[in-house]
């Protein structure tokens, strides 16, 4: 009974198809990457205040390089809209959608924090800083640390390092 | 923020990126910067070359090609300074996967900075050996993971633990490993380290079913620590709208569920918790929503009590009517998941479901349309059957084949009268004709057949149908098969279960003749009309010469198929007059698998005798009947017999399908030439013992190379 219940990829793009962060918990080719990424974007566009935050997508010809190989399989992507930018998780069919809604939110509200009211172009221009604060909330595509004070204290400490 | 002056040279560049017009401006100053970073990387010190890295993650990320950074950033993780390893290892986990050979080389790095004195540096190699690590760097560094396990601060620990279920999953042998120090881990206070390590041990014991076994005698830990999350008072660290930590509960719950599943003792110990937990959790926000919802999913995967059982179908009934539309459409996920086994529990909230039928969502109203098709019964047919009609007039284009099959499955199996059953399929018909599949036509006719007694009902339903609109060609076929068979009641005028209206003779020519020659009608549906003018040739009094006329004009159609067959009536008026009537008399009832049942095309289809060239079926295949009132048919077993072979014709008889009272003889003609056979026709003769159902014959034209089989049950 092995549950693959674990993070694919995250994303955050803008309306525009722009990747502001590509974070992959699984081995893809760069093909695959971008193909996904795509796929991604034209999904989760379309889709206004009247649909559900989940969207369950069919990603054929996936090989992955784990032990299990994933075909053929179906995923689902669980997003949030803040103004013009699609935070995206990529999770299992039998994941805890609403979990991992909590988890985008608590993420943009750490985000928020460090760069103070942050905006678009924050994550442009530190887009470093936003893969160390992915790093400190999520890892081996799990939860990692769900305190924003803990998170945040953390990642003070790193900037006071460079 | 510092500003660093390197720093500023990266968003100096970001800023000149950004400002280029358009993609090919774009590319030549990514171009000019690349070959600006090369030369860095050539000549650099390690700070320069940092930020040179730095800037080539961000051409990278913007989707250009970056593989000259990976060797810089081999070296840069190897350098002493945290600035710029810092950067080495985003880069490495940018830039490098495990199929890079370069990978390989950062293992020793990596093992090297495991042991360093600043826990962010061994953060740093933890989050990169988790990201990027291939098996192989696993194996080599995960004694080193394991001892971090153990000893180290709580910060390093929290990504230790997530490191090693990486390592397992990648490596699912070393598990044992780590198998010991996740058990020690579940007394962490730590919520961090707490929550990896429970996404460890579930990762253990989901890979081997004895450390599962192993860490059942943890269900008592686990429940303490579930219930100091529940009925703490306000932790502000991991409070999510007043919920502790919900991710860390959430976690706990879905061990709890592989812990508990089929297995009466550990399920037992966590009933009272789930129940408290199911009661307590304050829904009115998502993250109490999310406790809930996974609560809900252990207690129906575990074995728990049937009263826990019904809790857990009520949270998801009160899912339904929340305003969220995220949790309606998760409950009904999971109703769905459920509607077999706890059925009655599920009917109770039939209506809320029913309901959501309206939202605005489609994949909502998809879950709605399942769970709703799922909760048909006997009992609730009628009702059911009326929202389900409402939703096909106004859902969504994707959904309506799925409606549609759905209605008419619930229709087949619980219909409480033949003539709502009837009534059902024409709404369907009418509503959504375009989206049933190809069956549905020859289902339905062999419907209408049996029932006998609403011959003149069904009639002129359809007929009041077919004056309205013909573009729906399933519901068109039917009407005009319905009309040809029983065009004879419908002149009658009066049926007692509709109000009489008088309909002549003209009028119902008249109707065909518009399906005929409509360009809205497909070939298949001209067919069908074209037939049933022919058979009210027996069933009207005065217009018969108008049919006549029609079925020599198309005589000269374009259309084959249609050609043929007026060719075949108009002789059938001519020469063969007097069989006119017994070709053309009632049908009898179809079963429902009898082997002209299927083939929209052309069932109804009646082929008479040509003299031309008669082939007669070979007599020795049937024998004397056993008695006289049964004609019992004893059939010398003859597979298939090759009767005529010359000049490119070849034909074969073949017996099968045989019951007690009947034998289907199938005769495959084959045309190896290369002309088209023309004027093939076949006569059958028989003994006067024995009784032949009509003909189906499919279309007698010989196409080269081709095969057809007729069939004739005997």
């Amino acid at each position: 009974m092995i549950c693959e219940n674990w993070i694919r990829f995250i994303l955050i793009q803008n309306r525009a198809g722009k990747t502001r962060l590509a974070k992959w918990y699984m081995q893809f080719d760069d093909d695959e990457k971008q193909k996904l990424i795509e796929e991604v974007h034209a999904v989760v566009t379309v889709r206004d205040a009247k649909h559900t935050n989940f969207v369950e997508v069919f990603i054929c010809g996936l090989t992955c390089y784990t032990l299990f190989p994933l075909q053929f399989r179906n995923f689902k992507i669980i997003y949030r809209r803040y103004a013009g930018l699609y935070f995206c998780i990529c999770v299992d069919v039998t994941d805890n959608n609403l979990a991992y809604l909590e988890a985008i939110h608590n993420f943009v509200e750490v985000l928020n924090e460090y760069f103070h009211n942050v905006c678009e172009l924050d994550l442009v221009f530190n887009f470093y800083k936003v893969y160390t604060v992915v790093d400190e909330m999520f890892l081996a595509g799990e939860i990692r640390e769900t305190s924003q004070t803990k998170v945040l204290k953390q990642l003070l400490m790193l900037q006071s390092l460079e | 923020l510092q500003i660093n002056p390197l720093t500023m040279r990266l968003q100096e560049m970001i800023r000149v990126i950004r400002s280029a017009r358009t993609q090919g401006e774009e590319r030549g100053i990514i171009q000019r910067e690349c070959a600006d970073i090369r030369s860095q990387f050539r000549q650099g010190d390690n700070g320069e070359r940092s930020h040179s890295l730095a800037k080539l993650l961000y051409v990278h990320m913007l989707g250009y090609p970056a593989h000259f950074g990976q060797m810089e950033c081999v070296r840069l993780i190897a350098s002493p300074r945290y600035s710029e390893k810092r950067i080495g290892y985003l880069g490495a986990m940018m830039l490098l996967d495990e199929n890079q050979d370069a990978s390989l080389l950062i293992t020793n790095s990596i093992k090297n900075d495991l042991s360093h004195s600043s826990q962010y540096v061994q953060s740093l190699a933890l989050c990169t050996l988790a990201c990027m690590g291939s098996a192989e760097m696993c194996r080599d560094l995960a004694p080193e993971i394991e001892r971090l396990l153990r000893a180290s601060h709580s910060y390093i620990k929290k990504k230790a633990t997530l490191c090693a279920v990486h390592i397992i999953r990648k490596v699912p042998e070393l598990a044992e490993l780590f198998t010991p120090s996740a058990r020690t881990l579940l007394s962490e206070k730590n919520h961090g380290v707490l929550h990896g390590a429970v996404v460890l041990i579930t990762e253990l014991c989901e890979r081997n079913p004895d450390t599962l076994v192993q860490f059942r005698k943890a269900v008592p830990e686990l429940v303490q620590i579930m219930k100091g999350l529940v009925t703490s008072s306000y932790s502000p660290e991991h409070n999510v709208a007043g919920i502790s930590d919900p991710f860390l509960q959430v976690r706990i719950l879905r061990l709890l569920r592989i812990l508990g599943h089929n297995n009466d003792t550990a399920s037992d110990a966590m009933n009272d918790l789930l129940a408290q937990v199911a009661t307590n959790t304050d829904s009115s926000k998502t993250a109490g929503s999310a406790v809930l919802y996974e609560t809900v999913l252990t207690i129906m995967d575990i074995n728990s009590e049937s009263g826990l059982r019904v809790l857990a179908v009520n949270i998801l009934g009160r899912f339904l009517l929340n305003n969220d539309r995220n949790i309606r459409y998760i409950s009904m996920t999971s109703l769905q998941k459920i509607v077999q086994t706890d059925h009655n529990a599920v009917q109770r909230h039939r209506g809320t479901i029913v309901d959501c039928l309206k939202d605005q969502d489609t994949s909502v109203k998809r879950r709605a349309l399942e769970l709703s098709l799922a909760l048909v019964s006997a009992v609730n047919i009628r009702s059911m059957m009326k929202e389900l009609l409402i939703f096909l007039s106004v859902c969504p284009p994707e959904l309506r084949s799925q409606t549609a099959s759905g209605i008419f499955n619930a229709a087949e199996r619980y219909s409480p009268s033949k003539r709502w059953h009837i009534d059902t399929i024409l709404h369907v018909l009418t509503t959504a004709g375009g989206d049933v599949r190809d069956e549905t036509v020859p289902n339905l006719i062999q419907l209408i057949t049996t029932a006998s007694e609403l011959h003149c009902y069904t009639v002129h339903k359809l007929y009041r149908a077919l004056i309205k609109d013909i573009a729906q060609q399933s519901l068109v076929q039917v009407a005009c098969w319905c009309i040809g068979e029983y065009g004879d009641l419908l002149l009658k005028g009066e049926c007692e279960e509709i109000e009489p209206v008088q309909v002549t003779e003209d009028d119902i020519l008249d109707a065909l003749e518009t399906v005929l020659q409509s360009h809205m009608s497909s070939p298949a549906t001209r067919g069908f009309a074209l037939t049933a003018t022919m058979k009210l040739s027996t069933r009207i009094t005065d217009n018969v010469d108008r049919i006549r006329s029609i079925v020599s004009i198309y005589g000269s159609c374009i259309d084959l198929e249609l050609q043929q067959r007026a060719v075949e009536y108009n002789a059938l008026f001519k020469k063969y007059d007097h069989m006119r009537a017994a070709v053309l008399e009632r049908m009898p009832v179809m079963d429902k698998n009898s082997p002209g049942h299927t083939n929209g095309d052309t069932s109804g289809e009646i082929k008479e005798p040509d003299t031309s060239k008669p082939k007669p079926v070979e007599a020795g295949l049937l024998s004397e009947p056993a008695s006289q009132k049964h004609c019992c048919v004893y059939v010398h077993v003859v597979p298939t017999v090759s009767v005529y072979e010359k000049n490119g014709l070849s034909l074969k008889i073949q017996c099968d399908k045989q019951t007690e009272t009947e034998v289907t003889v199938t005769l495959i003609a084959s045309n190896s030439t290369q002309n088209d056979i023309t004027n093939f026709t076949l006569q059958a003769a028989v003994p006067k013992v024995c009784n032949h159902s009509i003909f189906k014959l499919g279309s007698v034209f010989a196409h080269t190379n081709s095969r057809y089989s007729f069939q004739q049950p005997y």
